[in-house]
């Protein structure tokens, strides 16, 4: 029904039909869109256990499930929306469809290995997926040992190995990104000329292939341990429950930047493009995402500052912790400055880029809080830091990664999606959010902890707003989906270039052609350079 | 305001000064989230698209507010860093004269023991003002001991001891929590601590305790598991004499040497191969599985009455 849109051009869309031409593509683009769709099914499914624990903890007894019932909710709820939901959601699509095109390729540099991943990816959800029906697995998606290894009686194993399998997804797609923009870029296309979208996803790439290894080992050690009964982690077998954790957040905390990194990306674009003017200090933009990557393999330890970790190894943990937060801040800098004397324009993207800043700020300076030891001592494994992480993975990515949607929607689909409602998604969205997360700071520092099933009574009228704000953050994410589908017949038709908008995939037929470009392109400016694309000049400012 | 409290009570040293730790990180986090959010507000509104045709031309770098946006952030960071640190290592250190006390957590209940031979399950009696040192020890998972009005929270964790410190400065009761996910009945592992007048406290206390104190409790276990036999308080056992171990330095058969403290007596009563005494042959057999942690706890408790004097912060309150 897409196709019956531009009958007489062929695109990627419409060139070949059927169930196996979608199975067995190597087209990154169509493979983005299976991506979607599967990120998009376990963004449901995680979306589902937040609305049940949301349920649950309206009131402070343990009325509507089970202890047991609760705290696999909520170990589902994180791993199907870290694992396959959050990690995959915008590098695996947006990435996917887009890198090569911002870079003027005609595909990945490895298409039958992207395909794999993204074989790779299911069959770890489809493990994952069993061990929820089967029975569910109660350890929290953190999996902290010997709890994992030696006591709890849930699907402990498969789904640790549902998570090592989409692991080598995640790998194979960070090493493809990085093959293809070392050696892919369209003649002209040097490193500073790439859109920033690009850069973030080649820092993001560089902690995939470096981080995901160790999480792989871990899950390995785990394996051992619970199934033959090793002493790794478990005392009672000789082993250090801690050491886990030192692992765990190894690949973890750096995992933290694989979600947050390519939102940035999409941030960046948006911001340009909505402003018509070239990010406000491209240069330190795409630097700082590198130095994103770096450094946030050397700030694990502050995971473990009660965790019977050394005074001074949490100190440096502390320190080093600090040195995350200027880049960021570098970012936020830059994006406000880009709109000073531009040409704002309110699209849907727009908001939710606007929306993305805003939240990510929040999150990002009360990542300052916690990375204070003396703060944290109080505040850590309490709702002050779910709210902390959900400003930044809920706040920062989806809102990225919904802006992107909508942004790129025409080129994917050749159909634009209805703008007023968009923006009152977008707004409903951003109320919800903050109403759901903004009194999980106060509960968690009057002392409510995380994960607790059932919870005194002071507690309650902070959950009821939180749950209150979980119902309206519900209507505003099935808003677009509701409005995707209905796009896809009714929605006007896209130009190739709706936006005025200066990336290289803008510069080709929506929705593009199988091989993106019907002349390869040769980059003669700079990314964001607007008076390419505009052609009347008009002075603001 | 009740039913909404938005700041929890100051119940401990600590608390208020990790509450104005606090107002220092709110304060920043509010300056730089309402900076950001006006600036984008006016500079959106400000210079909103008036025509599609337009082409804004302004600077898009420089050199001079880079600097100044990275310098800033990165000195008020530092003063977040160091104000943090300097309360944590506060917490992390307990005075010589902590009143000590043993917590074993298992799923899912505190067990407290006091040196007086005292045993609280999920409550803890301490008195006003004076400082109080828990060494804890969990019989199974991760377990985490928090206190939220007191700001004060550390994670028990198998197979090690850990320990904290805190000074109530508030008669009343508060929440103990576990704040580590532990397992089925995580949220049902809570308690309460009582802080109550030093008067009210010695009558809690003499209500009795029935089995005596902590280390007579652990002298009969020594007699009840045979240890005795073994190491002989002369020294002509096969295994060495504990008199006056604690808190003395020991020779190691591999040449290496460790202080007598908790953790070691601990090891070597679960895994006796571990450190083998210089001298001595490793004969001991693991009591691993024979004896519970609050029993490992009350031989280290027997151990250190042995003489000659506790070590500093350790047994303050033995033989009572």
């Amino acid at each position: 029904m897409i196709t019956a849109a531009v009958p007489e051009r062929e695109n990627y869309l419409n060139y070949k039909y059927g169930i196996k031409s979608w199975l067995l593509t190597k087209d990154h683009k169509r493979i983005g869109l299976l991506y979607l769709f599967t990120v998009t099914l376990f963004f449901c499914l995680g979306g589902a256990f937040a609305t049940m624990i949301r349920i649950e903890l309206l009131t402070p007894q343990g009325n509507f499930v089970s202890s047991e019932t609760y705290n696999k909710l909520f170990t589902m709820h994180g791993v199907a929306m870290i694992f396959f939901f959050l990690i995959p959601a915008i590098p695996a699509t947006l990435g996917n469809f887009f890198l090569p095109m911002m870079i003027g390729a005609r595909d990945l540099a490895f298409p039958r290995i992207n395909l794999l991943s993204w074989y790779l990816l299911v069959i770890g959800g489809l493990f994952s997926l069993f061990a929820m029906l089967a029975g569910g697995v109660d350890t929290g998606w953190t999996f902290y040992t010997p709890y994992s290894t030696t006591y709890s009686n849930s699907w402990v194993i498969a789904t640790a190995l549902g998570i090592f399998i989409s692991g080598f997804s995640s790998i194979l797609t960070g090493l493809n990104f990085i093959v293809t923009v070392h050696r892919m870029r369209a003649p002209g296309m040097t490193w500073m000329r790439m859109p920033l979208f690009v850069w973030s996803h080649y820092a993001t790439a560089l902690i995939q292939v470096l981080g995901t290894p160790v999480i792989a080992v871990t899950i390995i050690l785990l394996f051992c341990e619970r199934v033959f009964h090793i002493g790794i982690f478990d005392p009672t077998l000789g082993g250090d429950p801690v050491l886990f954790q030192h692992m765990f957040w190894f690949y973890s905390h750096p995992a933290v930047y694989i979600m947050v990194l390519p939102a940035m990306g999409i941030v960046s674009e948006l911001v340009s493009v909505f402003s018509r003017k070239p990010i406000f200090g491209y240069q330190f933009v795409a630097y700082a995402s590198m130095a994103i990557a770096v450094l946030g393999f050397l700030v694990w330890g502050h995971h473990l500052f009660v965790a019977t970790e050394s005074v001074y190894s949490a100190l440096v943990f502390s320190f080093l912790s600090y040195f995350v937060a200027i880049p960021s801040a570098i970012k936020v800098f830059n994006w406000t400055a880009t709109l000073y004397k531009g040409s704002i324009s309110f699209a849907t993207p727009m908001l939710y880029a606007f929306g993305f800043i805003g939240l990510f700020t929040i999150g990002g300076l009360t990542g300052l809080f916690v990375a204070a030891l003396g703060f944290d001592v109080h505040v850590t494994d309490t709702y002050f830091v779910v709210a902390h992480f959900h400003y930044i993975m809920v706040g920062g990515t989806i809102m990225a990664y919904l802006g992107g949607l909508h942004y790129w929607w025409p080129k994917i689909t050749g159909r634009m999606y209805p703008e007023g409602w968009a923006k009152l998604s977008a707004l409903i969205i951003f109320l919800g959010f903050n109403l759901t997360f903004f009194p999980q700071f106060i509960l968690g520092y009057l002392g409510m902890p995380r994960r607790y099933h059932v919870y005194p009574d002071e507690f309650q009228v902070l959950h009821v707003l939180s749950t209150a704000g979980a119902s309206v953050l519900a209507v505003g994410y099935l808003m677009p989906m509701v409005y995707f589908i209905w796009s896809l017949r009714y929605g006007k038709v896209a130009s190739a270039n709706p936006w005025g908008a200066t990336g290289l995939e803008w510069q080709t037929p929506s929705p593009p052609p199988v091989h993106n470009f019907d002349v390869t392109p040769i980059v003669t400016h700079e990314a964001y350079d607007y008076s390419t694309v505009i052609g009347q000049e008009v002075e603001v400012g | 305001m009740d039913k909404l409290p938005l700041f929890p009570e100051q119940a401990s040293t600590f608390a208020p000064g990790v509450d104005h730790l606090t107002y220092f990180l709110l304060a920043v986090a509010v300056f730089f989230t309402v900076l950001i959010f006006c600036t984008i507000f006016y500079l959106a509104i400000r210079y909103r698209r008036r025509s599609d045709k337009e082409l804004p031309h302004a600077p898009h770098g420089g050199m001079a507010l880079e600097i100044v946006w990275s310098v800033i952030p990165f000195g008020i960071t530092m003063v977040m860093f160091t104000w943090g640190a300097s309360v944590f290592f506060n917490e992390s250190r307990p005075p010589d004269n902590a009143m000590p006390l043993y917590v074993v957590a298992k799923q899912w209940m505190w067990k407290i023991e006091h040196m007086e031979g005292q045993r609280e399950i999920n409550e803890l009696h301490i008195p006003l003002g004076r400082a109080v040192r828990l060494t804890m020890a969990s019989e199974d998972v991760i377990h985490s001991f928090y206190v939220p009005a007191f700001r004060v929270k550390q994670d028990v964790v198998p197979g090690k001891y850990s320990t904290i410190w805190f000074q109530p400065t508030k008669p009343g009761k508060y929440h103990l929590f576990c704040a580590e996910f532990c397992g089925t009945r995580h949220s049902g592992m809570i308690g309460w601590i009582h802080v109550m007048e030093p008067q009210d406290y010695q009558r809690w206390l003499s209500g009795g305790a029935p089995e005596g104190t902590l280390s007579e409790s652990g002298q009969k276990l020594f007699t009840d598991l045979a240890c005795s036999n073994c190491h002989k308080a002369d020294g002509t056992g096969r295994c060495p004499s504990l008199e006056g171990l604690f808190g003395k330095t020991v020779q190691l058969a591999n040449g290496a040497k460790v202080v007598a403290d908790e953790a070691y007596i601990r090891e070597s009563i679960l895994h006796p191969a571990a450190k083998i005494v210089a001298g001595y042959q490793p004969v001991m057999p693991t009591f691993q599985g024979l004896v519970t942690e609050d029993g490992v706890l009350q031989l280290i408790e027997y151990i250190k009455s042995l003489g000659p004097k506790p070590v500093v912060g350790g047994g303050g309150a033995l033989g009572k």
